[in-house]
Protein backbone atom coordinates (compact mmCIF):
# COMPACT_ATOMS: atom_id res chain seq x y z
CA UNK A 1 0.00 0.00 0.00
CA UNK A 2 1.53 3.37 -0.79
CA UNK A 3 1.43 6.01 1.94
CA UNK A 4 2.12 8.78 -0.71
CA UNK A 5 -1.34 8.83 -1.82
CA UNK A 6 -3.56 11.85 -0.96
CA UNK A 7 -5.08 10.86 1.80
CA UNK A 8 -8.73 10.19 1.76
CA UNK A 9 -9.08 11.72 5.33
CA UNK A 10 -7.40 13.76 7.10
CA UNK A 11 -7.55 14.72 10.74
CA UNK A 12 -5.92 17.93 12.61
CA UNK A 13 -5.99 19.28 16.38
CA UNK A 14 -9.00 17.35 17.19
CA UNK A 15 -9.92 18.27 20.82
CA UNK A 16 -12.62 16.90 22.95
CA UNK A 17 -13.16 17.22 26.28
CA UNK A 18 -16.22 15.72 28.46
CA UNK A 19 -16.54 18.45 31.37
CA UNK A 20 -13.20 18.92 32.89
CA UNK A 21 -12.07 15.10 31.61
CA UNK A 22 -9.89 15.66 28.63
CA UNK A 23 -10.24 13.37 26.14
CA UNK A 24 -8.92 14.06 23.12
CA UNK A 25 -5.82 16.72 23.32
CA UNK A 26 -5.13 17.66 20.13
CA UNK A 27 -5.21 14.37 17.59
CA UNK A 28 -3.51 14.78 13.83
CA UNK A 29 -3.84 11.80 11.57
CA UNK A 30 -4.55 10.79 7.98
CA UNK A 31 -5.84 7.83 6.37
CA UNK A 32 -4.87 6.89 2.84
CA UNK A 33 -7.34 5.33 0.28
CA UNK A 34 -7.36 1.64 0.64
CA UNK A 35 -5.09 2.13 3.69
CA UNK A 36 -6.01 0.25 7.26
CA UNK A 37 -5.00 2.05 10.12
CA UNK A 38 -5.57 0.44 13.60
CA UNK A 39 -5.81 2.82 17.08
CA UNK A 40 -4.02 1.13 19.79
CA UNK A 41 -3.73 2.39 23.62
CA UNK A 42 -5.20 1.84 26.66
CA UNK A 43 -8.60 2.03 27.64
CA UNK A 44 -9.63 5.71 28.22
CA UNK A 45 -6.81 6.95 25.83
CA UNK A 46 -9.41 8.77 23.41
CA UNK A 47 -9.38 6.20 20.22
CA UNK A 48 -12.90 5.39 20.48
CA UNK A 49 -14.07 8.62 20.56
CA UNK A 50 -11.97 9.41 17.55
CA UNK A 51 -14.11 7.30 15.88
CA UNK A 52 -17.17 8.53 17.64
CA UNK A 53 -16.58 12.13 15.99
CA UNK A 54 -15.76 11.14 12.77
CA UNK A 55 -19.16 9.40 12.29
CA UNK A 56 -20.80 12.41 14.17
CA UNK A 57 -21.91 10.60 17.24
CA UNK A 58 -19.78 13.12 19.06
CA UNK A 59 -19.30 16.52 18.11
CA UNK A 60 -15.78 17.54 18.70
CA UNK A 61 -14.84 20.96 20.71
CA UNK A 62 -12.01 21.79 17.59
CA UNK A 63 -9.89 20.33 15.09
CA UNK A 64 -10.86 19.79 11.13
CA UNK A 65 -11.83 16.85 9.28
CA UNK A 66 -11.75 16.67 5.65
CA UNK A 67 -12.07 14.43 3.34
CA UNK A 68 -10.30 14.52 -0.28
CA UNK A 69 -12.64 15.97 -2.42
CA UNK A 70 -13.08 18.75 -0.54
CA UNK A 71 -15.22 18.21 2.50
CA UNK A 72 -14.07 20.47 5.24
CA UNK A 73 -15.79 20.30 8.57
CA UNK A 74 -14.26 23.43 11.42
CA UNK A 75 -15.25 22.06 14.74
CA UNK A 76 -13.81 25.29 15.76
CA UNK A 77 -16.74 26.88 14.67
CA UNK A 78 -19.12 24.81 16.23
CA UNK A 79 -22.26 24.12 13.90
CA UNK A 80 -25.50 24.43 15.27
CA UNK A 81 -30.14 22.91 14.71
CA UNK A 82 -29.79 22.14 10.81
CA UNK A 83 -26.40 23.04 9.59
CA UNK A 84 -25.32 20.69 12.76
CA UNK A 85 -27.82 18.13 11.82
CA UNK A 86 -26.15 18.52 7.94
CA UNK A 87 -22.68 18.08 9.17
CA UNK A 88 -23.51 14.96 11.12
CA UNK A 89 -25.16 13.27 8.03
CA UNK A 90 -22.19 14.44 5.98
CA UNK A 91 -19.77 13.03 7.97
CA UNK A 92 -22.29 9.42 8.15
CA UNK A 93 -22.41 9.68 4.13
CA UNK A 94 -18.20 9.04 4.85
CA UNK A 95 -17.81 6.38 7.18
CA UNK A 96 -19.96 3.62 8.67
CA UNK A 97 -19.50 2.45 11.93
CA UNK A 98 -19.24 -1.00 13.62
CA UNK A 99 -19.91 -1.25 17.25
CA UNK A 100 -17.83 -3.55 20.07
CA UNK A 101 -22.07 -4.67 21.04
CA UNK A 102 -23.15 -4.70 17.52
CA UNK A 103 -25.98 -2.71 18.19
CA UNK A 104 -27.85 -4.41 15.92
CA UNK A 105 -31.63 -4.19 16.00
CA UNK A 106 -33.47 -6.70 17.42
CA UNK A 107 -37.19 -6.95 16.21
CA UNK A 108 -35.19 -6.97 12.95
CA UNK A 109 -34.20 -9.75 10.63
CA UNK A 110 -30.96 -10.43 9.82
CA UNK A 111 -31.96 -8.77 5.94
CA UNK A 112 -34.00 -5.72 7.46
CA UNK A 113 -30.90 -4.96 9.96
CA UNK A 114 -28.93 -4.69 6.77
CA UNK A 115 -31.27 -2.90 4.40
CA UNK A 116 -32.60 -0.21 6.89
CA UNK A 117 -29.84 2.13 6.04
CA UNK A 118 -29.69 1.69 2.52
CA UNK A 119 -34.10 1.77 2.08
CA UNK A 120 -34.89 4.34 4.47
CA UNK A 121 -32.28 6.73 4.84
CA UNK A 122 -30.59 6.75 1.06
CA UNK A 123 -33.75 5.72 -0.96
CA UNK A 124 -32.25 2.72 -2.15
CA UNK A 125 -34.73 1.17 -3.89
CA UNK A 126 -35.55 -1.90 -1.83
CA UNK A 127 -35.28 -4.80 -4.27
CA UNK A 128 -31.73 -3.45 -5.32
CA UNK A 129 -31.19 -3.01 -1.80
CA UNK A 130 -32.13 -6.73 -0.64
CA UNK A 131 -30.09 -8.31 -3.67
CA UNK A 132 -27.06 -5.70 -2.46
CA UNK A 133 -27.70 -7.36 0.91
CA UNK A 134 -27.64 -10.97 0.06
CA UNK A 135 -24.78 -10.48 -1.45
CA UNK A 136 -23.07 -8.69 1.06
CA UNK A 137 -24.50 -11.71 3.85
CA UNK A 138 -23.20 -14.39 1.32
CA UNK A 139 -19.73 -13.23 1.38
CA UNK A 140 -19.50 -13.17 5.26
CA UNK A 141 -20.40 -16.96 5.14
CA UNK A 142 -24.55 -15.92 6.44
CA UNK A 143 -26.59 -16.54 3.24
CA UNK A 144 -28.42 -18.84 5.04
CA UNK A 145 -29.37 -16.54 7.85
CA UNK A 146 -31.19 -13.70 6.14
CA UNK A 147 -34.64 -14.42 8.14
CA UNK A 148 -32.77 -15.18 11.15
CA UNK A 149 -33.12 -12.37 14.26
CA UNK A 150 -30.05 -11.16 15.82
CA UNK A 151 -30.93 -12.95 19.09
CA UNK A 152 -30.61 -16.63 17.45
CA UNK A 153 -27.04 -15.77 16.03
CA UNK A 154 -24.05 -16.63 17.61
CA UNK A 155 -22.18 -13.49 18.69
CA UNK A 156 -19.30 -13.50 16.03
CA UNK A 157 -22.30 -14.15 13.51
CA UNK A 158 -23.79 -11.10 15.32
CA UNK A 159 -20.63 -8.90 14.43
CA UNK A 160 -20.67 -10.25 11.08
CA UNK A 161 -23.95 -8.96 10.10
CA UNK A 162 -23.10 -5.99 12.07
CA UNK A 163 -20.46 -5.57 9.38
CA UNK A 164 -22.32 -6.36 6.63
CA UNK A 165 -24.68 -3.48 7.54
CA UNK A 166 -22.11 -0.94 7.58
CA UNK A 167 -20.88 -2.73 4.01
CA UNK A 168 -24.59 -2.19 3.17
CA UNK A 169 -23.91 1.49 3.45
CA UNK A 170 -21.35 1.71 0.60
CA UNK A 171 -18.91 4.51 2.84
CA UNK A 172 -15.62 5.35 1.80
CA UNK A 173 -14.29 4.39 5.44
CA UNK A 174 -15.53 1.95 7.71
CA UNK A 175 -14.67 2.64 11.14
CA UNK A 176 -14.70 -0.47 13.49
CA UNK A 177 -14.95 -0.17 17.46
CA UNK A 178 -12.92 -3.06 19.01
CA UNK A 179 -15.44 -5.20 17.45
CA UNK A 180 -14.12 -8.54 18.65
CA UNK A 181 -13.86 -7.22 22.50
CA UNK A 182 -17.10 -8.29 23.46
CA UNK A 183 -17.02 -11.73 21.71
CA UNK A 184 -16.10 -15.05 23.45
CA UNK A 185 -12.32 -15.76 22.53
CA UNK A 186 -13.35 -18.60 20.27
CA UNK A 187 -15.45 -16.22 18.07
CA UNK A 188 -12.88 -13.54 17.35
CA UNK A 189 -11.21 -16.02 14.52
CA UNK A 190 -14.10 -15.64 12.47
CA UNK A 191 -14.71 -11.74 13.02
CA UNK A 192 -10.92 -11.00 12.33
CA UNK A 193 -11.21 -13.24 9.20
CA UNK A 194 -13.51 -10.73 7.92
CA UNK A 195 -11.55 -8.23 8.37
CA UNK A 196 -8.58 -8.93 7.10
CA UNK A 197 -10.78 -9.81 3.65
CA UNK A 198 -12.36 -6.45 3.66
CA UNK A 199 -8.60 -5.36 4.27
CA UNK A 200 -7.45 -6.95 1.26
CA UNK A 201 -9.86 -6.49 -0.73
CA UNK A 202 -8.85 -2.41 -0.40
CA UNK A 203 -11.61 -1.04 2.23
CA UNK A 204 -10.08 2.13 3.59
CA UNK A 205 -10.85 0.99 7.29
CA UNK A 206 -9.54 2.76 10.98
CA UNK A 207 -9.94 0.10 13.98
CA UNK A 208 -9.32 0.43 17.26
CA UNK A 209 -8.48 -3.06 18.84
CA UNK A 210 -6.77 -4.95 21.16
CA UNK A 211 -5.82 -7.63 19.09
CA UNK A 212 -2.22 -7.02 18.35
CA UNK A 213 -1.52 -9.77 16.40
CA UNK A 214 -4.10 -8.56 14.28
CA UNK A 215 -3.06 -5.42 13.98
CA UNK A 216 0.64 -6.54 12.86
CA UNK A 217 -0.64 -8.62 10.23
CA UNK A 218 -3.44 -6.51 8.63
CA UNK A 219 -2.43 -2.61 10.00
CA UNK A 220 -0.64 -0.86 7.18
CA UNK A 221 -0.13 1.62 9.55
CA UNK A 222 -0.91 1.51 13.59
CA UNK A 223 -1.18 4.52 15.83
CA UNK A 224 -0.68 4.39 19.67
CA UNK A 225 -2.68 6.85 21.63
CA UNK A 226 -2.41 7.66 25.18
CA UNK A 227 -4.18 9.81 27.38
CA UNK A 228 -5.89 12.14 24.24
CA UNK A 229 -2.67 12.32 22.29
CA UNK A 230 -0.78 10.21 19.49
CA UNK A 231 1.91 9.32 21.37
CA UNK A 232 3.63 7.03 18.68
CA UNK A 233 2.84 5.72 14.85
CA UNK A 234 4.45 3.69 12.24
CA UNK A 235 4.55 0.56 10.58
CA UNK A 236 3.50 -2.38 12.93
CA UNK A 237 6.62 -3.76 12.06
CA UNK A 238 8.86 -0.80 13.73
CA UNK A 239 6.04 -0.16 16.59
CA UNK A 240 5.58 -3.84 17.62
CA UNK A 241 9.51 -4.73 17.34
CA UNK A 242 11.45 -1.43 17.93
CA UNK A 243 8.80 0.75 19.92
CA UNK A 244 10.51 4.27 20.09
CA UNK A 245 8.64 5.96 22.99
CA UNK A 246 8.80 4.50 26.46
CA UNK A 247 4.45 4.69 27.00
CA UNK A 248 4.42 2.62 24.06
CA UNK A 249 6.56 -0.03 24.96
CA UNK A 250 5.01 0.10 28.48
CA UNK A 251 1.88 -0.56 26.73
CA UNK A 252 3.24 -3.52 24.69
CA UNK A 253 4.50 -5.08 27.27
CA UNK A 254 1.52 -5.23 29.84
CA UNK A 255 -0.18 -6.87 26.77
CA UNK A 256 2.12 -8.84 25.15
CA UNK A 257 3.65 -10.41 28.15
CA UNK A 258 1.10 -9.35 31.16
CA UNK A 259 2.66 -11.97 34.01
CA UNK A 260 6.23 -10.53 33.85
CA UNK A 261 7.73 -7.65 35.71
CA UNK B 1 -80.24 -18.47 49.50
CA UNK B 2 -83.47 -18.38 48.47
CA UNK B 3 -85.12 -19.38 44.82
CA UNK B 4 -86.18 -15.20 44.61
CA UNK B 5 -82.09 -14.39 44.82
CA UNK B 6 -81.65 -16.85 42.03
CA UNK B 7 -84.53 -15.47 40.12
CA UNK B 8 -83.10 -12.31 40.68
CA UNK B 9 -79.08 -12.67 40.01
CA UNK B 10 -80.48 -14.90 36.94
CA UNK B 11 -82.75 -12.25 35.65
CA UNK B 12 -80.29 -9.28 36.71
CA UNK B 13 -77.43 -10.87 34.67
CA UNK B 14 -77.92 -10.09 31.04
CA UNK B 15 -78.54 -6.18 31.68
CA UNK B 16 -75.85 -6.26 33.67
CA UNK B 17 -73.31 -8.04 31.02
CA UNK B 18 -74.94 -6.70 27.78
CA UNK B 19 -73.96 -2.96 29.12
CA UNK B 20 -70.58 -4.08 29.97
CA UNK B 21 -69.98 -5.24 26.48
CA UNK B 22 -71.70 -2.53 24.79
CA UNK B 23 -70.98 -0.01 26.97
CA UNK B 24 -68.32 -0.54 29.48
CA UNK B 25 -65.46 -2.15 27.01
CA UNK B 26 -66.20 0.01 24.08
CA UNK B 27 -65.78 3.03 26.49
CA UNK B 28 -62.58 1.56 28.30
CA UNK B 29 -61.22 0.87 24.41
CA UNK B 30 -62.11 3.77 23.00
CA UNK B 31 -60.52 5.85 25.63
CA UNK B 32 -57.50 3.68 25.84
CA UNK B 33 -56.74 4.52 22.05
CA UNK B 34 -57.29 7.85 22.33
CA UNK B 35 -55.16 7.95 25.69
CA UNK B 36 -52.45 6.14 23.99
CA UNK B 37 -52.01 8.75 21.48
CA UNK B 38 -51.76 11.38 24.49
CA UNK B 39 -49.31 9.41 26.36
CA UNK B 40 -46.95 9.15 22.90
CA UNK B 41 -47.11 12.70 22.42
CA UNK B 42 -47.04 13.13 26.02
CA UNK B 43 -44.10 11.02 26.21
CA UNK B 44 -42.01 12.91 23.41
CA UNK B 45 -42.99 16.18 24.63
CA UNK B 46 -40.87 15.21 27.83
CA UNK B 47 -37.98 13.74 26.20
CA UNK B 48 -37.89 16.08 23.67
CA UNK B 49 -35.23 18.58 25.14
CA UNK B 50 -37.79 21.61 24.39
CA UNK B 51 -38.09 23.06 27.61
CA UNK B 52 -41.30 24.36 27.26
CA UNK B 53 -42.64 21.43 25.73
CA UNK B 54 -41.53 19.48 27.87
CA UNK B 55 -42.88 21.68 30.56
CA UNK B 56 -46.17 21.30 29.44
CA UNK B 57 -46.25 17.95 29.64
CA UNK B 58 -44.93 17.42 32.71
CA UNK B 59 -47.52 19.99 33.98
CA UNK B 60 -50.41 17.65 32.16
CA UNK B 61 -48.75 14.36 33.90
CA UNK B 62 -48.92 15.51 37.58
CA UNK B 63 -52.03 17.15 37.41
CA UNK B 64 -54.04 14.03 35.92
CA UNK B 65 -51.72 11.60 38.40
CA UNK B 66 -51.97 14.01 41.30
CA UNK B 67 -56.22 14.77 41.47
CA UNK B 68 -58.61 11.90 41.82
CA UNK B 69 -60.07 10.75 38.47
CA UNK B 70 -63.91 11.11 40.00
CA UNK B 71 -62.91 14.95 40.24
CA UNK B 72 -61.67 15.22 36.87
CA UNK B 73 -64.93 13.84 35.22
CA UNK B 74 -66.98 16.21 37.27
CA UNK B 75 -64.77 18.99 36.13
CA UNK B 76 -65.92 18.07 32.88
CA UNK B 77 -69.07 17.21 32.75
CA UNK B 78 -70.88 19.52 35.58
CA UNK B 79 -67.97 22.09 35.81
CA UNK B 80 -67.67 22.90 32.37
CA UNK B 81 -71.45 23.91 31.09
CA UNK B 82 -70.98 27.17 33.78
CA UNK B 83 -68.39 28.47 30.95
CA UNK B 84 -70.69 27.51 28.33
CA UNK B 85 -69.19 24.14 27.27
CA UNK B 86 -72.49 21.74 27.39
CA UNK B 87 -70.84 18.07 26.45
CA UNK B 88 -73.07 15.18 26.86
CA UNK B 89 -72.17 12.75 29.19
CA UNK B 90 -70.84 9.44 27.25
CA UNK B 91 -68.71 12.27 25.26
CA UNK B 92 -67.71 13.77 28.92
CA UNK B 93 -66.84 10.22 29.90
CA UNK B 94 -64.46 9.36 26.78
CA UNK B 95 -62.77 12.85 27.50
CA UNK B 96 -62.13 12.42 30.79
CA UNK B 97 -60.97 8.96 31.03
CA UNK B 98 -58.75 9.53 27.47
CA UNK B 99 -57.14 12.34 29.58
CA UNK B 100 -56.77 9.89 32.53
CA UNK B 101 -55.36 7.32 31.07
CA UNK B 102 -52.92 9.52 28.59
CA UNK B 103 -51.65 11.27 31.78
CA UNK B 104 -50.35 7.35 33.74
CA UNK B 105 -49.75 6.12 30.41
CA UNK B 106 -47.27 9.23 29.22
CA UNK B 107 -44.79 7.98 32.35
CA UNK B 108 -44.98 4.25 31.23
CA UNK B 109 -44.13 5.11 27.66
CA UNK B 110 -41.41 7.63 28.77
CA UNK B 111 -39.83 4.96 30.75
CA UNK B 112 -40.16 2.24 27.79
CA UNK B 113 -38.29 4.69 25.56
CA UNK B 114 -35.62 5.49 27.95
CA UNK B 115 -34.97 1.64 28.20
CA UNK B 116 -33.55 0.78 24.84
CA UNK B 117 -30.35 1.34 25.35
CA UNK B 118 -28.65 4.39 23.81
CA UNK B 119 -26.58 1.98 21.25
CA UNK B 120 -29.83 1.38 19.37
CA UNK B 121 -29.87 5.27 18.92
CA UNK B 122 -26.48 5.57 17.28
CA UNK B 123 -26.56 2.51 15.33
CA UNK B 124 -30.00 4.31 13.96
CA UNK B 125 -28.21 7.53 13.26
CA UNK B 126 -25.13 5.44 11.62
CA UNK B 127 -26.85 3.56 9.27
CA UNK B 128 -28.33 7.47 8.12
CA UNK B 129 -31.66 7.36 9.92
CA UNK B 130 -32.80 11.18 10.61
CA UNK B 131 -34.00 11.55 14.41
CA UNK B 132 -37.61 11.20 14.00
CA UNK B 133 -37.13 8.32 11.61
CA UNK B 134 -35.00 6.31 14.07
CA UNK B 135 -37.10 7.19 16.76
CA UNK B 136 -40.28 5.54 14.82
CA UNK B 137 -38.48 2.89 12.88
CA UNK B 138 -36.04 1.88 15.79
CA UNK B 139 -36.65 2.72 19.10
CA UNK B 140 -40.38 3.23 19.52
CA UNK B 141 -41.07 -0.37 18.41
CA UNK B 142 -38.62 -1.75 21.28
CA UNK B 143 -40.36 0.49 23.47
CA UNK B 144 -43.72 -0.95 22.90
CA UNK B 145 -42.29 -4.49 23.67
CA UNK B 146 -41.35 -3.33 27.11
CA UNK B 147 -44.80 -1.37 27.61
CA UNK B 148 -46.82 -3.89 26.92
CA UNK B 149 -47.01 -5.46 30.78
CA UNK B 150 -47.52 -2.32 32.40
CA UNK B 151 -49.86 -0.52 29.60
CA UNK B 152 -52.03 -3.90 29.68
CA UNK B 153 -52.30 -3.15 33.42
CA UNK B 154 -53.59 0.46 32.87
CA UNK B 155 -55.53 -0.75 30.81
CA UNK B 156 -57.18 -3.26 33.28
CA UNK B 157 -57.48 -0.65 35.59
CA UNK B 158 -59.12 1.77 32.96
CA UNK B 159 -61.35 -1.04 32.50
CA UNK B 160 -62.68 -0.83 36.25
CA UNK B 161 -62.43 3.08 36.47
CA UNK B 162 -65.26 3.47 34.14
CA UNK B 163 -67.20 2.77 36.32
CA UNK B 164 -66.73 6.36 38.28
CA UNK B 165 -68.48 6.99 35.04
CA UNK B 166 -71.70 6.23 36.35
CA UNK B 167 -72.10 8.91 38.88
CA UNK B 168 -72.61 11.59 35.15
CA UNK B 169 -75.39 9.07 33.97
CA UNK B 170 -73.72 7.16 31.23
CA UNK B 171 -75.42 3.89 31.14
CA UNK B 172 -72.47 2.02 31.56
CA UNK B 173 -72.54 -1.79 33.74
CA UNK B 174 -72.35 -0.20 37.40
CA UNK B 175 -74.86 2.31 36.19
CA UNK B 176 -77.37 -0.78 35.34
CA UNK B 177 -76.59 -2.42 38.25
CA UNK B 178 -77.42 0.41 40.38
CA UNK B 179 -80.47 0.97 38.53
CA UNK B 180 -81.88 -2.39 39.60
CA UNK B 181 -80.72 -1.95 42.94
CA UNK B 182 -82.44 0.66 43.50
CA UNK B 183 -85.44 -1.53 42.12
CA UNK B 184 -85.52 -4.45 43.71
CA UNK B 185 -83.58 -3.05 47.23
CA UNK B 186 -81.11 -6.52 47.16
CA UNK B 187 -77.74 -3.87 47.33
CA UNK B 188 -75.50 -7.01 48.40
CA UNK B 189 -76.61 -9.64 45.54
CA UNK B 190 -76.70 -7.15 42.69
CA UNK B 191 -73.12 -5.15 43.79
CA UNK B 192 -71.27 -8.43 44.27
CA UNK B 193 -72.36 -9.88 41.07
CA UNK B 194 -71.52 -6.44 39.21
CA UNK B 195 -68.25 -7.30 40.81
CA UNK B 196 -67.82 -10.58 39.72
CA UNK B 197 -69.11 -9.35 36.13
CA UNK B 198 -65.85 -6.97 36.61
CA UNK B 199 -63.40 -9.78 37.56
CA UNK B 200 -64.57 -11.61 34.83
CA UNK B 201 -63.68 -9.18 32.31
CA UNK B 202 -60.44 -8.57 33.89
CA UNK B 203 -59.33 -12.20 33.53
CA UNK B 204 -60.42 -12.60 30.28
CA UNK B 205 -57.88 -9.29 29.57
CA UNK B 206 -54.81 -10.48 31.68
CA UNK B 207 -55.36 -14.28 29.69
CA UNK B 208 -55.08 -11.91 26.48
CA UNK B 209 -52.48 -9.72 28.06
CA UNK B 210 -50.69 -13.27 28.63
CA UNK B 211 -51.22 -13.87 24.59
CA UNK B 212 -49.72 -10.75 23.80
CA UNK B 213 -46.74 -11.14 25.96
CA UNK B 214 -45.53 -14.41 24.91
CA UNK B 215 -46.11 -13.88 20.92
CA UNK B 216 -43.91 -10.49 21.26
CA UNK B 217 -41.42 -12.79 23.03
CA UNK B 218 -40.96 -15.18 20.29
CA UNK B 219 -39.97 -12.27 18.15
CA UNK B 220 -37.62 -10.67 20.29
CA UNK B 221 -35.86 -12.32 22.90
CA UNK B 222 -34.42 -10.40 25.85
Amino acid sequence: MSHTDAPLLSVTGLRKSFGDNVVLDGVDFSVAPGQVVCLIGPSGSGKTTVLRCLNGLEAPDAGVVAFADGQRHDFAQPARGRAAKEQRAALRDRSAMVFQQNNLFPHLTVLENVIEGPVHAHGVAKDAAIAEAERLLARVGLAEKRDAYPHELSGGQQQRVGIVRALALAPDLLLFDEPTSALDPELVGEVLLVLKELADEGWTMVIVTHELQFARQVADEVVFFDDGVIVERGHPRDIFTAPENDRTRRFLDRILRPLED
Amino acid sequence: MDTDTWHLILTSFWPMFSAGITVTIPLALISFAIGLVLAIAAALMRISGNRLLSGIARFYISAIRGTPLLVQIFVIFYGLPQIGVRIDAYLAAVIALSLNVGGYAAEVIRAAILSVPKGQWEAAFTVGLPRATALRRIILPQAARVSVPPLSNTFISLVKDTSLVASITVAEMFRVAQNIAAFSLDFLVIYIEAAFIYWLFCLVLSFGQDRIERRLDRRVAH
